[in-house]
């Protein structure tokens, strides 16, 4: 079974709040559990219209991480309940070497102390669930040019 | 005709008499700053109390805000080393603007200690067809990735060996330092340098004072002047008391991995055993501590 500590046993890993929907989480506020579960896969129209799902969706539907029994979890391959601020371990399952790289520190970003107390991101912080893959970026300001520096001439 | 020049017998006199002179009027700050200032290397504990307190002082008084200047020696036990993902870096620049903004740099003449290398994916790493002044509306760019190049805290650094006044040195925790109060500016260190690591304040450096880091390190980011040398360290006023360098936090990726070499649990020494690791020009034996590697 995947571990939720550290490189050692006994270390825990410190991890920020998972970036939930506003208003998404409890789950359990509105998916009542006396509504029986539509297992059927389908495209979301009433509720979470918003989540477009491209990660694995050859094969992979809401229900495959998502708890239908407890909403408030997730639940691993075994039917194991995992809460939201453990999901590493959900995602732990599929992406194998980026656990156990993550765990070492060598994937995602660590803040804190080098020689002490560090806060991990989940990888939920970086990679939304629903489509993991990094988002480019706007670059910052290029450097000015040599010529164009104050102290050294006239820019061009 | 008779040479009106002093002796040198005279002149030296004349020398040490005005500075007993200038001693004996009670010009304090003059025993360990400004024009009798000795080397910081070579500096007692009271000593460095005064020179720190005096550019608290001056530092205070310059930028309406209270600045501290700390003097944090070595950790017993710490040597650092840096790892920085090739893979993973995508070229944004958050680094580059978070290290001016931690280090006070000057931001006009503009002064950056890090500087991102935009590379041809077909040439591989090569520095001739490298830019540096890449813009564009989103990164990374199709083609090409990114190599970002600071000091790379070299173990047999050349430029200290090149520096004529010995105002550059390794320091026990492996970070290059350099007193800006011994720096003649002779820029050799910079010649000397492989990676285009140092940089030289052509001109007085300007930064806004709300914009000012107040928390510096005497051979660290404490405000430099016009005509010396600087560069990375690692953040020194950070590390030395057990943080983060700043760029290690800011980058979106999480590229940059910092720890203690000697620490067989720190990130570096994962990635030093477990990934594919280069340096920088290793043919020029400058043995650096700045590791790149493929995290992929």
């Amino acid at each position: 079974m995947p571990s939720a500590l550290g490189r050692h046993p006994g270390e825990k890993i410190e991890v920020p709040p998972p970036p939930f929907t506003e208003g998404a989480f409890p789950c359990t506020d509105c998916h009542d559990p006396e509504i029986p579960v539509n297992r059927t896969r389908r495209p979301m129209e009433m509720a979470h219209a918003e989540i477009v799902l491209h990660h694995d969706e050859e094969h992979r539907w809401c229900l495959d991480c998502h708890s239908a029994e407890s909403r408030d979890k997730l639940h691993l391959a075994s039917g194991a309940l995992v809460d939201f601020t453990e999901s590493y371990r959900l995602c732990g399952q599929c992406h194998g070497d980026k656990y156990r790289d993550w765990r070492a520190g060598v994937h995602g970003r660590r803040s804190g102390e080098w020689n002490g107390h560090k806060t991990y991101l989940l990888c939920v912080n970086c990679h939304s669930a629903h489509a993991p893959k990094f988002q480019p970026l706007k670059p910052m300001p290029p450097p000015v040019r040599p010529e164009g520096l104050a102290g050294r001439g006239e820019p061009k | 005709m008779k040479q009106t020049l002093p002796s040198r017998r005279e002149f030296l006199c004349a020398v040490a008499s005005c500075a007993a002179a200038a001693t004996a009027a009670g010009c304090s700050d003059l025993t360990h700053t400004g024009w009798f200032q000795s080397r910081f290397r070579e500096m007692s504990e009271a000593e460095k109390k005064d020179l720190v307190a005096g550019l608290e002082k001056s530092n205070t008084a310059r930028f309406g805000k209270e600045v501290t200047v700390g003097v944090e020696p070595p950790m017993a036990g710490a040597e650092f080393g840096y790892a920085l993902d090739i893979s993973r870096c995508i070229g944004c620049r958050r680094c580059v603007y978070a290290c001016v903004e931690e280090n006070n740099q000057s931001r006009d003449p503009q002064v950056q200690w890090i500087r991102v290398l935009e590379m041809d994916k077909d040439k591989g790493v090569d520095f001739a067809h490298a830019d540096a002044y890449y813009d564009a509306e989103q990164v990374p760019r199709d083609g090409h990735f990114y190599l970002p190049v600071a000091c790379q805290q070299c173990e047999n650094p050349p430029c200290v060996k090149s520096c004529p006044v010995g105002a550059t040195w390794r320091e026990k925790d492996g970070i290059v330092v350099i007193d800006y109060d011994w720096c003649i500016g002779c820029r050799c260190c910079m010649s000397a340098c492989p990676y285009g690591a140092r940089h030289f304040n052509y001109a007085e450096p300007q930064i806004p004072a709300e914009q000012l880091n107040p928390k510096t390190h005497y051979l660290g980011n404490r405000p430099r002047s016009k005509g010396v040398v600087e560069k990375c360290t690692f953040c020194i006023q950070r590390v030395r008391n057990g943080r983060y360098p700043a760029c290690v936090e800011v980058c979106p990726v999480g590229a940059r991995k910092f720890g203690n070499l000697l620490d067989p649990d720190s990130e570096v020494r994962a990635v030093l055993e477990n990934k594919r690791v280069f340096v920088l020009k290793s043919e020029l034996n400058t043995r650096p501590r700045f590791f790149y590697f493929y995290g992929l």
